[in-house]
């Protein structure tokens, strides 16, 4: 035979051709660089533009930190060894470390209650942020606010002692009672705990010994970024229970109840906290009863927390609202009554939608606990703008002293709002 | 036999009002409002038992004694002499305008940023994410005082622009950037209403011109419509609409007579045209950094809340892309934008309130502060200040809830 076959037939390939690498600039950094710096001749200006802005930035900061001395006793000595050069004297920072912390007033010898204290709170703040650690770790938490109360404070030991069994009583009551209704155990509950607490007024005085364990120390002592730490987790705390009761009274079908609410949300909600830290420090004296004395510091406790349960109310509001009516109903059908609904179905799904926007006003919250300096409280900021900056050592020291309160607040406002889009993607049940 | 479940009528036991829901929701109400009112009661009777015992009573008659004190930043005219009142009038006038200033700025901050924050430039999204992050994850008020401490520190003082070897000098010989603030030409009027001084008529009198500018080019624009749907050809519209916005004006100007005060080094500081004192700035620019970082975020959500499918839509129907954002996306995305967005000014407002940290006179330094202190009413003062705030909030809510309604999607 012919090989016609061969010349009218095209060579036709049986095997494939290896892959072959993508070009140098579609591949690799090249081609990243040309999609994401320069696309076009406009994102290639706007590159160029932000790269000097960075350039700028670190050009400046850079050399000013790195440089900087940490261990001389006043500005005017950093200055001599400095000499003329530009760059920062954190030595502010190690010469009044303490008080940046503590407070000027605080004693000295005690620094190790507070710091115990502080140690402790991260051992009882964790079974409620990570809910996969052991739920026995959730002791140490209720019996937290008991300790650092003692420990910061001081003073006798049967005041957190007493307070403690009242919270014990109450629960008991609750425990026994709640099985007829809710609302019979619930305010049986505190009913109980506000007789122990009542008892225990007149007690504690007669018990107490002359030399306590602990020498207490009076709130007016205490100052420095404990002082926006003890704030920022008193209100929160308080304020996320209340605030859910007043979400709650706030969708009452009773309307007294729900315009109670209203007015307070829209109320509390309308004013700066500047007004109501003025309330606390100026008005609020005179609605408590003539011969007590109510220290500055619980007063302000007292509005912030009213300020922050305002806001929570609302986010609160907005989770019962994103809720299907149909978990609603499913609720009715299944015969439940209004507590156990709230508690059971309700409540868990409400709070999960809202927990971005809870911790939002955390976050807003702790931010704004700065603003007691306003009241001349000696908090962080207060510590820095008064006794630190009008000291002769240290007058002109700005950048290090605020920078230094900035990258506090960044550290634990960033790792608040971190951690809430962790439990976000934790707590996500869709499955999209 | 059967048996009636019906309840008998008539027959009221006590415990109905806890177990009946028809009662319950009463009685709870009856409990609540007898709690709510004792407590009143008790919070009124300490009241008043303290302000016997200290001697005092409320009372407002000391708006209207001589305040006595010295503002350094007024828009009306204000000296020691003038009453507590008029006092207050300048710090609600002074709050109003950082406000203003501060809400205008930080929406230019905001968009930017957040319009940035989606650019496909990945050095200029990672910019302005650690923008947001660092002004929103650090407290105002530390950054109120850090701008403050730039404006002290890095600005020069005026004497630095005496001398004939001064080391600062004015910009174009007009304005001044000194630590004591930015010093302007100020207009005044030659010619005006109540002499050269003049009264605040003139002022009026181009806000009234400027607003009938407006009225008179929407109504051209209406007209250009009505023409394009009867005809299908649009008019020109630019110069006429160009004509009414200036020919009025000029000419209101040519008649009141113009002029700019320049500011002038006289003494130890500058003299004359417009003083912006430095807490203004420091306050102002504070405050709309800070509030464009959370507006920021408020506008990407917006833009990321409008579906892909719609842009995608808008394309197959042959639109432009300029075209989509400004007939698709935007329209949709302010629907989003705009409730956070008045939420913030709301912010902006109250938080201008942190004026008493670096010395501005807004009404929470004037009434809450030296007023309050000089003449010990502090319940009276505390409580004109919250009503001030309430209502300045109510009105802004209150434009809210229109603004929504108007812009809700209208279904069935």
């Amino acid at each position: 035979m012919s090989d016609t076959h061969a010349q009218s037939v095209a060579y036709v390939r049986d095997t494939a051709i290896p892959q072959s690498p993508a070009p140098a600039n579609a591949s690799g950094p090249v081609k990243w660089m040309r999609d994401n710096l320069f696309a076009t001749w406009a994102n290639a200006l706007l590159t160029v533009a932000a790269i000097y802005v960075v350039y700028l930035i670190l050009s400046n900061t850079l050399p000013w930190i790195f440089g900087g001395l940490w261990n001389t006793a006043s500005l005017a000595e950093c200055r001599e060894v400095l000499q003329g050069k530009s760059a920062a004297c954190f030595s502010v920072l190690t010469d009044r470390w303490d008080q940046l912390i503590f407070g000027y007033s605080y004693p000295a010898e005690y620094y190790w209650r507070p710091t115990v204290a502080f140690l402790i709170m991260f051992v009882a703040i964790a079974p409620v942020l990570f809910f996969d650690l052991p739920r026995k770790l959730l002791i140490v938490t209720a019996l937290f606010p008991f300790i650092a109360y003692w420990l910061i404070w001081g003073g006798t030991i049967w005041t957190p002692i007493f307070a403690l069994l009242g919270v014990v009583v109450g629960y008991m009551v609750y425990a026994r009672l709640v099985t007829g209704s809710f609302a019979k155990g619930f305010f049986g509950g505190i009913a109980a705990a506000l007789v122990v607490w009542f008892i225990a007024g007149y007690i504690v005085p007669a018990i107490a010994p002359q030399e306590p364990l602990l020498a207490s120390v009076p709130s007016r002592d205490l100052g420095g970024f404990m002082l926006n730490l003890m704030l920022g987790l008193t209100c929160v705390s308080l304020s996320l229970p209340i605030g859910i009761a007043l979400a709650l009274g706030r969708q009452s079908s009773m309307p007294l109840i729900k315009w109670i609410c209203v007015i307070f949300i829209e109320f509390i909600r309308g004013v700066p906290l500047i007004t109501l830290l003025f309330v606390a420090s100026v008005m609020l004296a005179y609605f408590f009863p003539p011969e007590s004395t109510v220290d500055l510091f619980l007063r302000v406790v007292i509005m912030i927390t009213m300020f922050s349960s305002a806001y929570i109310a609302e986010v609160v509001r907005g989770g019962l609202a994103a809720l299907p009516k149909g978990q609603y109903e499913a609720a009715d059908s299944l015969g439940l009554d209004y507590a156990q609904a709230m508690r059971l179905i309700i409540l868990p799904q409400a709070l999960k939608i809202s927990i971005p926007g809870i911790v939002n006003i955390a976050v807003g919250l702790f931010k704004d606990t700065t603003l007691v300096s306003v009241i001349s409280m000696f908090d962080l900021v207060g510590m820095i703008r008064g006794p630190i900056l009008a000291s002769t050592e240290w007058n002109g020291v700005y950048w290090e002293l605020l920078g230094f309160a900035a990258a506090l607040f960044f550290v634990v406002c960033y790792g608040i709002s971190q951690y809430s889009q962790w439990l976000e993607r934790r707590l996500a049940t869709d499955h999209r | 036999m059967s048996t009636t479940t019906d309840p008998q009528g008539g027959s009221f036991r006590l415990s109905m009002l806890l177990n009946d829901t028809r009662y319950r929701s009463m009685t709870l109400q009856v409990i609540a409002a007898i709690i709510l009112a004792l407590s009143l009661a008790y919070l009124y009777s300490n009241l008043a038992a303290n302000l016997r015992a200290a001697g005092l009573n409320i009372s407002f008659a000391f708006l209207g004694t001589p305040a006595g004190y010295d503002i350094n930043q007024t828009l009306i005219e204000y000296d020691s002499q003038s009453s507590n009142l008029r006092a207050a009038m300048v710090g609600i006038l002074n709050t109003l305008l950082v406000a203003v200033l501060a809400c205008i700025t930080a929406t230019v901050f905001g968009v930017v940023a957040g319009v940035l924050r989606l650019s496909n430039n990945w050095l200029v999204r990672k910019l302005m994410a650690f923008y947001v992050e660092i002004f929103r994850n650090i407290p105002v008020l530390i950054w109120i005082v850090i701008i403050f401490t730039i404006m002290i520190a890095v600005m020069p003082g005026p004497r630095a622009f005496r001398g004939d070897n001064a080391t600062s000098s004015m910009l174009f010989d007009l304005f001044a950037f000194t630590n004591r603030g930015v010093y302007a030409p100020g207009p005044y009027f030659t010619r005006g209403i109540g002499g050269a001084d003049g009264s605040i008529i003139n002022w009026l009198l181009v806000i009234a011109t400027l607003v009938g500018s407006f009225f008179v080019t929407r109504k051209v624009t209406e007209r250009a419509n009505h023409v394009q749907a009867e005809t299908g050809v649009r008019p020109n519209t630019l110069w006429t609409n160009l004509a009414i916005w200036f020919v009025p004006i000029i000419i209101l100007m040519l008649i009141l007579g113009l002029a700019w005060e320049i500011p002038e080094l006289k003494g130890f500081n500058f003299a004359g045209g417009l003083k912006i004192g430095g807490p203004l700035i420091a306050l102002w620019f504070a405050l709309s950094i800070y509030t464009g970082a959370f507006i920021a975020e408020n506008v990407r959500a917006g833009i990321q809340a409008v579906s892909k499918g719609q842009t995608e839509a808008a394309s197959a129907l042959g639109l432009r892309p300029n075209r989509t954002m400004s007939l698709v996306v935007l329209p949709q995305a302010l629907r989003v934008i705009i409730p956070p967005l008045i939420s913030q000014y709301l912010n902006i407002t109250k938080n201008s309130s942190l004026a008493i940290a670096v010395g501005y006179a807004d009404i929470t330094a004037t009434l809450g502060g030296i007023t309050l202190n000089q003449t010990g009413r502090a319940i009276e003062c505390v409580l004109l200040l919250m009503l001030f705030y309430l209502v300045i909030s109510l009105i802004i809510s209150s434009v809210m809830n229109v603004y929504n309604n108007a812009m809700k999607l209208k279904e069935r």
